[in-house]
């Protein structure tokens, strides 16, 4: 696509903006399990506006950015009423509080539709393409003079503040709301109000979504504040790691979005579709991207994770197997004796893994131990009777019911307490390997 | 008021005399909201209001293929069967979408909620914004889905969005005691061996099919008002679920008939604000004025607890210092003294007086009749008794009991007195100080 700095440069940056700003304090409303409050405020600030319209008599006026944000704070301050008071599930007490707000704003903009040059339809979509540089300069050196900044949209003034007080709010204010993030009591037990923590986020939440719905739409608004914060809690468990990544993830789906606006259409010859709703796309397709592939957490690495587990189970019940024959006097299985002492397991799998990983030697059909195999078979079967002791000892399990949760236990990262030098069947439980 | 509207003409419309069309429609749009009404019974009681939040903003996307597939395939792209099916197909698309996102990633319902909701109607946006482009389509029909236009229906239309309708007020009836059982205790029915899992997708169907059939007469937007507020509203009455759900439809078509009515009246009241607004004002109502669960009776029941309590200590403090008079001065001292507001001197006063427990005196005094030093000896009895109890068997301090002994004191068993008394005999020095000396002397 071709970039003009007339047509695109503002519309990006105001889409930028809305998306680090609502990103940015999303991070706090998903860890809060308050995703839906951006939802619930974007749609209640509608009767503010309206309400705010009516009496300003205008709209390029502060009044109406301030009846917005009256109207988002009512609105966390009803569901909390709706919720303490009148003893309503969380869920429910916000979908009655907005829809209730939402109505009235819609009604109100019937009611004064001659009066008001809005309608719900641009709360919504936002006009990011009306965004458009009158008096644009011609080089980089001119575009700080007075002049060309004179051409600078309004909302673009209003989304740099915004920006600048989420940035100072959530930056003085990080280590606080960490702690009532993560645990409301212990911030309270510190001497921390959350609930004016949490008063103050849904304020700066309801400026947010005001200073930037008007320019990207309420829609775009909401899944920044939860899409690029998700994305990024797949990706890490530290919070402060968690933001960055959620501005990562804001600024890449802002771009791609924009550009798949005009350019993805542009293949089929197809004229360009909505840019803000391209950009929500955009961040549910890289939270997608997240699920499935989070290095940690996605979809992928999960299976893959469970597989390599399941494979070490495979082996350490394979080497058992062999330990106990070998304690019986007889060093040397054949596949056939093993898949008895297995029953439904992938034998001839276990045991081309355990020789491929040097446990094991094959000779013919007859497999043996070799010096590291032994060494780990001690180690598992140490770990199955310290268990079995501990389950007859500790947790008062008949002698004759402990084998089959010690088959369990034993594949344990946690090691087993201390114990005597016989299992409950009078086996001997050997001795830790030298090495370890 | 809209001057072109006569008194006569909104009695008219509001009892059905006012043509067969207006009369189909607010038929249609009432038997809506019942079913929304029944139907979100089950959704707030599962404790899943939010979801419907989330079908309804992802059926956009449907409508929009739909018309556009409609379009392809050479049919009429506006047919309202046709965008309903789709509308209902991309609603359980997000549902899926929702269950996938809690199950397979580390993220909860709220945020899974919250990203179906904007990304599916993202992507619908972005599909109406290329429909409007190609003007030869036309697509002036597909925004009376967002905001709803309950006026403008035709007959056919109505008569489909109260088929389904009847659907969704007909499954529930045939599986009500299934659904009742998951709502209140799924973990149980899941033991019981119930097919929980699909008795949950049967709720999620149910809300897909109310918000589709909702979509042409209350829009999408405020599709999922008529599914969340009604039962809230109602359960502030009940305890019973098939009381709650009578109560719920009832709101749920009270507000659909007045909301379809009141449109058809005003030409700029939309059908779908009209409604949600009834559906508030139903729900405010029963928030403040609801006999148990109610704001006004919470606060009658704390009113009154706080009045017995001060009574109670009146009369022990009267008990424990010996008197049986109290001069009006003496008697505010007293109130002040226990630490209470001198507003609580008249109404304790009166209180006393109606429960015979004082005779009011001239000059504002009173003095305690029989009953009232039997009440003051029985208080004072369970106040030490409290006190005993809580030193022994809940192990805190002495010197911080009395505190928590104010709070207790009027709640207590028979079979607890009874075990307390004997250990109160056996060790008479756990008495506490008498109330009055102690409050006078801190």
């Amino acid at each position: 696509m071709n970039f003009s700095v007339a047509l695109d440069l503002f519309p990006l940056l105001s889409g930028l903006l809305a998306a680090t700003t609502c990103a940015l304090l999303g991070n706090f409303l998903v860890l809060r399990k308050l995703s839906l409050m951006g939802d619930a405020i974007s749609h209640s600030v509608l009767p503010g506006l309206v309400a705010a319209f009516v009496l300003a008599g205008s709209r390029n006026s502060g009044v109406m950015f301030l009846g917005a944000a009256a109207a988002g704070v009512f609105t966390a301050v009803l569901v909390e009423i709706i919720k303490k008071l009148g003893r309503v599930e969380p869920g429910a007490a916000m979908g009655v509080a907005f829809s209730v707000l939402f109505a009235l704003g819609v009604l109100l903009i019937e009611q004064f539709a001659r009066q008001v040059d809005l309608d719900a339809d641009c709360v919504l979509h936002g006009q990011l393409e009306g965004l458009v540089w009158y008096g644009h300069p011609e080089t980089w050196r001119d575009a700080f003079t007075p002049q060309s900044l004179a051409g600078v949209p309004r909302e673009i003034w209003t989304q740099l503040g915004m920006l600048a007080g989420a940035a100072l709010f959530v930056g003085v204010l990080f280590k606080e709301l960490r702690i009532a993030a993560f645990d409301a009591g212990l911030a309270t037990a510190l001497g921390i109000n959350a609930s004016a923590m949490h008063f103050a986020l849904m304020v700066v939440v309801a400026a947010a979504t005001v200073a930037s719905f008007e320019a990207v739409g309420s829609i775009l608004v909401i899944a920044m504040l939860i899409c690029p914060a998700a994305t990024a809690r797949l990706l890490t468990d530290r919070l402060a790691t968690q933001v960055w990544l959620s501005l990562a993830a804001a600024v890449l789906s802002t771009v791609a979005g924009y550009t798949g606006a005009s350019a993805i259409p542009a293949l089929f010859n197809l004229p360009a579709v909505s840019a803000a709703g391209s950009m929500t796309v955009a961040s549910g397709v890289l939270l997608v991207v997240a699920i499935v592939a989070a290095p940690r957490y996605g979809v992928i690495a999960r299976v893959l994770h469970r597989r390599s587990l399941a494979r070490r189970v495979l082996i350490d019940d394979l080497l058992g197997v062999l330990f106990r024959q070998r304690e019986a006097g007889e060093p040397e299985s054949s596949i056939q004796e093993l898949a008895a002492a297995m029953p439904g397991r992938a034998v001839p799998e276990a045991v081309t893994l355990a020789t491929q990983a040097g446990l094991v030697s094959r000779a013919g059909a007859r497999v043996a131990l070799t010096e590291p195999g032994i060494e780990r078979g001690v180690d598992i079967i140490r770990r199955h009777r310290l268990w079995e002791h501990y389950l007859v000892e500790r947790a008062g399990f008949r002698p004759d019911h402990v084998h089959d949760p010690a088959e369990v236990l034993e594949h344990l990262e946690t090691s087993p307490p201390e114990g005597p030098v016989a299992d409950p069947h009078g086996r001997e439980i050997p001795s830790p390997p030298a090495s370890s | 008021m809209n001057p072109g509207t006569s008194i006569t003409e909104v009695l008219e419309i509001l009892t059905f005399r006012s043509g067969f069309n207006t009369t189909v429609v607010i038929g249609g749009t009432a038997l809506l909201g019942l079913a929304a009404g029944v139907v979100g019974v089950f959704a707030l009681l599962r404790k899943r209001s939010l979801l419907a939040d989330a079908v309804s903003h992802a059926t956009l996307p449907g409508i929009a293929i739909a018309f556009l597939t409609a379009g392809l395939l050479g049919m009429e792209p506006r047919s309202l069967p046709v965008l309903l099916l789709g509308a209902a197909i991309s609603g359980l698309a997000g549902t899926g979408a929702i269950h996938l996102i809690v199950h397979h990633s580390r993220l909860r319902e709220d945020a899974a909620i919250g990203i179906v909701l904007s990304v599916f109607f993202g992507l619908g946006i972005v599909l109406l914004s290329y429909i409007q482009s190609e003007a030869a389509t036309g697509s002036a029909g597909l925004n009376a889905f967002i905001y709803g236009q309950a006026a403008t229906m035709r007959t056919a239309d109505v008569l489909l969005m109260g088929a389904i309708a009847a659907v969704s007020i007909a499954l529930p009836a045939v599986l009500h005691k299934e659904l009742a059982l998951v709502c209140f205790n799924a973990d149980f029915a899941r033991v019981d061996g119930w097919p929980v899992a699909r008795l949950d997708l049967v709720i999620v169907a149910l809300i897909v099919l109310v918000t589709v059939a909702g979509l042409q007469a209350v829009g999408l937007l405020m599709v999922v008002a008529l599914l969340i507020i009604p039962p809230a509203a109602a359960r502030f009455w009940t305890e019973r679920l098939w009381v709650l759900l009578v109560l719920s439809g009832f709101v749920g078509a009270a507000s659909g008939y007045a909301g379809a009515a009141i449109s058809a009246a005003f030409p700029n009241r939309p059908a779908g604000a009209v409604i949600v607004l009834t559906a508030g004002f139903f729900f405010a109502v029963s928030m403040f004025a609801a006999p148990r669960r109610g704001i006004a009776a919470a606060l009658i029941r704390r009113a009154r607890l706080r009045l017995r309590i001060v009574c109670d200590h009146v009369v022990e403090a009267m008990h424990d210092a010996g008197v049986d008079e109290l001069a009006r001065t003496d008697f505010a001292d007293l109130i002040g003294n226990l630490g209470w507001s001198p507003r609580l001197v008249a109404p304790v006063r009166l209180v006393l007086a109606q429960q015979r427990l004082a005779r009011p005196r001239p000059g504002g005094g009173l003095s305690l009749t029989e009953a009232g030093r039997a009440r003051g000896r029985r208080v004072s009895r369970n106040h030490a008794l409290w006190t005993r109890y809580l030193i022994t068997h809940a192990d805190i301090a002495p010197s911080h009991v009395d505190w928590s002994v104010d709070q207790v004191e009027h709640a207590l068993s028979a079979e607890l007195i009874a075990r307390l008394e004997a250990d109160l005999a056996a060790n008479p020095a756990a008495r506490p100080e008498p109330r009055a000396a102690k409050k006078a002397s801190a």
